[in-house]
C-alpha cells in the first residue's frame, strides 16, 4: 500500500473494490490520508474519485476492502465526526441559511446551541453572514457555493471530504475557499478533495492520489512523486547557440530554442560532463534538471 | 446520536418547515372554512319562523303552536296582498285554504292536517340522510387525508433528491432515520388537522341545530374510527415515502406515485359503493387497504360483531408492519439514484 510520506495515515482505503452491475468502478483501490494535510484526489472523469469518496462517507458499501480511521473500521459513530461536499451541491432552497446549516450540525451531533454558534462565525469567516437569513435560492450561485462549504464545515469535522470543491467557483471564491480549506488543515483536520483542474491541485495540496480506470496509480507526497516520476531531463541555457548539444554523446533533445534548450540523457550518462562541456563554450546563465509538473506525472501515470 | 435522536431532529424540522409553508396554511384554513360555513350558514340563511296571515283567528292557536309567527288580519285581500308583498310566507284563508307565493307551505300544511299516529318497530337514532352522508363524510376524510399527505410525503422526499441535499444527509445520518422522521412529522400533521376538522365540526353541531344528535350517534364509531383512521394511514405513510423516492423530480411523482393511488384510490370507491349490508362490504372490512374505511361504516350501521373489528385492526396492524418494511427498502433502494427515475423492481433488488 502506498505511504504518505512516513506520515501516520489516519484514514485507510485498503482494497476497495466495487461494481455497478457488469461494470467494476474501483479496482483494489488503497491509499491514505494524514492529519493535517490536504490530499489532492486527481483523476479524469468517471476514474472512480466520487464512488471512493462515497464509500469512505458510507453512501455507498464497498463490494470487498475496507475503510479504517485511525485504525479502527468506520462506522456511523466515526462517521458523524466527517464532513462532506458532495459533487452534486445540494441544500434546502426554501430554507434559510443559517436553519439549515444549523440543522446539518445538529445531525451531526452539536447541540442546537453550538450549533447556532458555530454556524454564525462560519458564515462571517466565509463573508456570507449578512444573508444568513435568506433562503438558498435567493443567493447567487457563488454564495450558495459558499453556504455549501459551511455545510460541511458546521461540525468542526476531523476529516473533510469535498468532491470537486473548486468547480463553479470564480478565482476570488476559490482562494477564499483554499484560504479555509488551508485552515482546517492546519488546525489538525485531514483534508482530502478531488479535482481535474490539475493547477489548483498543483498549487493547493501536500499529498497526491492519482486514479484511473478505477485503479490508485500513484499516490504519496507532492515532492517526493515529482523526484520519483523526474525523468534524466535538464534544462540549460546558454551565451550563444545550444545546436552542439546534438552532438554530445547520451543525449536527446526535446527542444532546441537558439540559447535554450531541453534535453534528456540517456542511461549510464551523467549531467556534469555536459556542463562542463557547456561551459568550455562559454557563458552558462542556467543548467538544471527539470521536475515533472502534476499535469506531466498525471499523464504519464494514466497511460 | 442515536438512530431515535436523528429521527427526531429529521422529524422537527418537517413539522416546523411544513407550518411555515403557506400552501399547506392555506389549505388547512380552507378546510377549516369549509368545514365551519357548512354549520353556520343554514342557520344564518335560515330567516327564522315562518310567518303566516290568518283571516279566521280559530286557526291561531293551533299555528303559533307549531312555531308558526301568526299575523290575524280583516279579509282575504288583504291576506293575498301580504303574500304577494313577501311580508308573509303563507296566508290561511276560509274554507280553510292555504295561499302562497311560488313555493307550497309545507310547514302550515303539517300544522293544520292530522297525521296518523307511526310507530316504528326498530327506531333508528339518526336521521336517514345521516345514515347516508356519516359514512361518506368517514370514507372521505380517510381519502383526502391519506392521498393529500401521502402525495406530501412523496414530494418532500423528491425534493431532497431533486436538490441533492440528499447526499449530505445520508452521510450523517442513518437513511432508516430520515425516514422514520418525514413519516412521523407527516403523519403528526395529518392527525393534528383531522382532529382540528373534528373540533370545528363537534363544536359546530353543538353551537347550531344543523344536525341535532349526530355528535353522540357518531361518538361511538369514531372511537373506532380514530385507531383505523391511524393505522390505515401510516401502513401507507412509507410506500408513499417509497415510491416519492423512485421519482428524480417532482413532474415524473404523478407516475411513481400511481401504485399507491390505486391502493387509496379503488377501497375508497369500492367501499362507498357497495351495498353496506352485502358480503362484498364485509370482505372490504377486512381487506387492510379498505379496513379504514369500510370498518368504521359497518359499526355505525350497526349489528357487528365485537371481535370484528380487533381481528380487522389486527390484519391492518400487520400489514401496516409489512409495508413499512418494503416502503424503507424502496426508499433505501432509490434514494441516491438522483439521475434517473428507478424501476420499483430496481429499488427493491438493491440490498
Amino acid at each position: 500500500m502506498p505511504t504518505v510520506n512516513g506520515m501516520n495515515p489516519d484514514l485507510s482505503v485498503d482494497a476497495v473494490d466495487r461494481s455497478f452491475g457488469d461494470r467494476q468502478v474501483l479496482k483494489d483501490v488503497s491509499f491514505t490520508v494524514a492529519s493535517g494535510r490536504l490530499t489532492g484526489f486527481v483523476g479524469a472523469n468517471g476514474a472512480g474519485k466520487t464512488t471512493t469518496m462515497r464509500i469512505i462517507l458510507g453512501v455507498l458499501a464497498a463490494d470487498s476492502g475496507t475503510v479504517s480511521w485511525r485504525g479502527e473500521p468506520l462506522g456511523r459513530e466515526i462517521r458523524q465526526r466527517f464532513g462532506y461536499m458532495p459533487e452534486e451541491r445540494g441544500l434546502y432552497p426554501k430554507m434559510s441559511v443559517l436553519d439549515q446549516i444549523v440543522y446539518l450540525g445538529r445531525l451531526h451531533g452539536l447541540d442546537a446551541a453550538t450549533a447556532r454558534r458555530r454556524t454564525m462565525a462560519l458564515l462571517e469567516r466565509l463573508e456570507l453572514a449578512e444573508r444568513a437569513n435568506d433562503h438558498v435560492q435567493k443567493l447567487s450561485l457563488g454564495n450558495q457555493q459558499r453556504a455549501q462549504i459551511a455545510a460541511a464545515l458546521v461540525h468542526d469535522p476531523e476529516l473533510l471530504v469535498l468532491d470537486e470543491p473548486f468547480s463553479g467557483l470564480d478565482p476570488l471564491a476559490v482562494d477564499n475557499v483554499v484560504t479555509v480549506l488551508r485552515e482546517r488543515a492546519a488546525a489538525g483536520a485531514a483534508v482530502l478533495f478531488s479535482s481535474h483542474q490539475l493547477d489548483v491541485v498543483e498549487r493547493l495540496c501536500d499529498d497526491l492520489v492519482i486514479i484511473a480506470d478505477g485503479t490508485i496509480r500513484a499516490a504519496g507526497d507532492r515532492s517526493g512523486l515529482r523526484d520519483q516520476y523526474a525523468l534524466p531531463r535538464y534544462r540549460i541555457e546558454v551565451g550563444g547557440d545550444a545546436g552542439w548539444l546534438r552532438d554530445q554523446p547520451g543525449v536527446t533533445l526535446i527542444d532546441l530554442d537558439g540559447r535554450h534548450a531541453t534535453f534528456d540523457l540517456e542511461p549510464g550518462f551523467e549531467d556534469q560532463p555536459i556542463l562542463r562541456a557547456a561551459l568550455d563554450r562559454g557563458p552558462v546563465h542556467a543548467f538544471g534538471p527539470v521536475r515533472p509538473s502534476l499535469a506531466e506525472i498525471f499523464r504519464e501515470v494514466i497511460q | 446520536m442515536t438512530t431515535f435522536q436523528a429521527a427526531q431532529l429529521v422529524a422537527a424540522r418537517e413539522i416546523r418547515t411544513k407550518l411555515r409553508d403557506k400552501a399547506f396554511l392555506f389549505g388547512t384554513v380552507f378546510f377549516l372554512v369549509i368545514m365551519a360555513a357548512s354549520f353556520l350558514l343554514p342557520s344564518m340563511l335560515n330567516s327564522g319562523a315562518t310567518k303566516v296571515a290568518v283571516t279566521d283567528s280559530s286557526t291561531v292557536s293551533v299555528l303559533q303552536a307549531e312555531g308558526l309567527e301568526v299575523r290575524t288580519v280583516a279579509d282575504t285581500a288583504t291576506a293575498e296582498q301580504l303574500v304577494r308583498d313577501g311580508d308573509v310566507d303563507a296566508a290561511v284563508l276560509p274554507g280553510p285554504e292555504v295561499i302562497a307565493k311560488d313555493d307550497a307551505p309545507d310547514e302550515v300544511v303539517e300544522a293544520l292536517s292530522t297525521e296518523p299516529p307511526v310507530r316504528l318497530l326498530e327506531p333508528s337514532d339518526v336521521a336517514p340522510v345521516l345514515k347516508v352522508l356519516v359514512p361518506i363524510a368517514f370514507a372521505m376524510l380517510f381519502f383526502f387525508t391519506s392521498f393529500s399527505f401521502g402525495m406530501q410525503i412523496a414530494q418532500s422526499v423528491v425534493e431532497e433528491k431533486q436538490t441533492r441535499i440528499v447526499e449530505i444527509l445520508v452521510a450523517s445520518v442513518p437513511v432508516r432515520a430520515l425516514l422514520a422522521g418525514k413519516v412521523f412529522a407527516l403523519s403528526v400533521l395529518a392527525f393534528a388537522q383531522v382532529a382540528l376538522l373534528a373540533l370545528v365540526a363537534v363544536v359546530g353541531m353543538s353551537a347550531t341545530d344543523a344536525a341535532p344528535g349526530l355528535v353522540s350517534a357518531v361518538l361511538p364509531a369514531v372511537g373506532w374510527f380514530v385507531p383505523f383512521f391511524v393505522l390505515g394511514f401510516v401502513m401507507l405513510a412509507a410506500l408513499w415515502a417509497g415510491v416519492g423516492a423512485l421519482a428524480s423530480r417532482q413532474e415524473e411523482l404523478a407516475s411513481t406515485t400511481v401504485p399507491v393511488q390505486m391502493l387509496v384510490l379503488i377501497p375508497f370507491f369500492l367501499a362507498i359503493s357497495v351495498p353496506h349490508d352485502g358480503m362484498l362490504m364485509r370482505i372490504l372490512s377486512y381487506v387492510p387497504f379498505s379496513a379504514p374505511i369500510a370498518m368504521p361504516i359497518r359499526l355505525f350501521d350497526g349489528g357487528v360483531a365485537a371481535w370484528e373489528p380487533v381481528v380487522s385492526l389486527i390484519l391492518l396492524a400487520a400489514t401496516a408492519v409489512a409495508l413499512l418494511v418494503v416502503g424503507a427498502r424502496v426508499y433505501t433502494g432509490s434514494l441516491l439514484r438522483t439521475q434517473v427515475r428507478t424501476s420499483l423492481m430496481a429499488a427493491l433488488k438493491k440490498a
